[in-house]
């Protein structure tokens, strides 16, 4: 599989790979997962009080587009507000990757899994108010 | 297709299967559709017993592999597993698929390997024994979905597996 440059440098030098405090009521935890190919995605984000995503980590286990597809994201969370990072389409993912189209799953993932973190974080912030 | 692989083989359509029947059914049909058989025939029947050979042995395949005969099943009933496109999964699962992740990137050495590919197995048999109980007595097929879909993590993870024993082995 002939994989893009860019594909190649998030995948080479991965963005902000880590963990953030899941019980921390500013940290959103997205988890997903793709059946056909066993990829697994962690995804977290952190906002200020502001509701500003002021940090993004992640931990893919999976090929090398869900791992740059991952890696991408985090870089464009930051500094986002959740309605912005909502806005956030698998189809840019894969545009700015040069995606095949048998690895558009894996920008699908990456997508799913920031709507998973901001669903949990917006349920963490309700429950607390 | 107007024949089910089931109907191919003369079995149940069922999860639970004879492998036994099957490879015999298996070996009767290829024996029928041998192209030595052939030899003389027309060529639209040269092409008819080519194109029965390839259904059974994708029928032969499909039905042999549990993961795979549990999708046939869904896949009969028109029902679609979204292991492409649907990316939710119990949030328990995927930690626990994580954390295997992890198991198999720290390992030192083969015998740790080893201990977490019975797990592993462990898994993929409960995993299908509930896709059984789904499919063949409960008719649940939300929750044989549910296991399909797990079991084809578990298919990845132990094909992992057996490359990371490989590498510790060389």
């Amino acid at each position: 599989m002939a994989y893009s440059d860019k594909v190649l440098d998030h995948y080479e030098n991965p963005r902000n790979v880590g963990v953030l405090d899941k019980n921390d009521d500013h940290v959103g935890t997205g988890m997903v997962g793709a059946p056909a190919c066993g990829d697994v995605m962690k995804l977290q984000i952190r906002v200020n009080d502001d509701g500003v995503i002021e940090d993004a980590k992640f931990k893919t286990y999976g090929c090398g587009s869900a791992i740059a597809s991952s890696s991408l994201v985090t870089e464009w969370l930051k500094g986002k507000n959740l309605d912005q990072a909502m806005t956030i389409k698998n189809s840019d993912i894969a545009e700015e990757l040069a995606l095949p189209p048998v690895k558009i799953h894996c920008s699908v993932l990456a997508e799913d899994a920031i709507k998973a973190a901001i669903a949990d974080l917006k349920q963490k912030q309700a429950i607390e108010v | 297709m107007s024949q089910t692989h089931f109907q191919l083989f003369n079995l149940p359509q069922t999860f639970a299967i004879d492998l036994a029947a099957l490879d015999t059914q298996y070996r009767r049909l290829q024996s029928e559709v041998h192209p030595d058989r052939f030899a003389s025939a027309s060529d639209a029947e040269k092409r008819q017993s080519l194109q029965l050979a390839t259904q059974a042995n994708d029928a032969y395949q499909t039905l042999k592999n549990p993961l795979q005969r549990g999708r046939y099943l869904l896949q009969l009933k028109g029902i679609d597993t979204l292991e492409e496109s649907n990316t939710a999964m119990p949030t328990v699962f995927l930690i626990q698929q994580m954390e295997w992740r992890e198991t198999i990137e720290d390992a030192q050495n083969v015998a740790q390997l080893e201990v977490l590919q019975q797990e592993l197995r462990d898994g993929t048999k409960a995993l299908q024994t509930k896709l059984e109980a789904a499919l063949d007595q409960n008719n649940d097929d939300k929750a044989a979905t549910e296991a399909v879909r797990q079991l084809s993590f578990m298919d990845k993870l132990l094909t992992e597996i057996d490359s990371a024993i490989e590498q510790h082995d060389n």
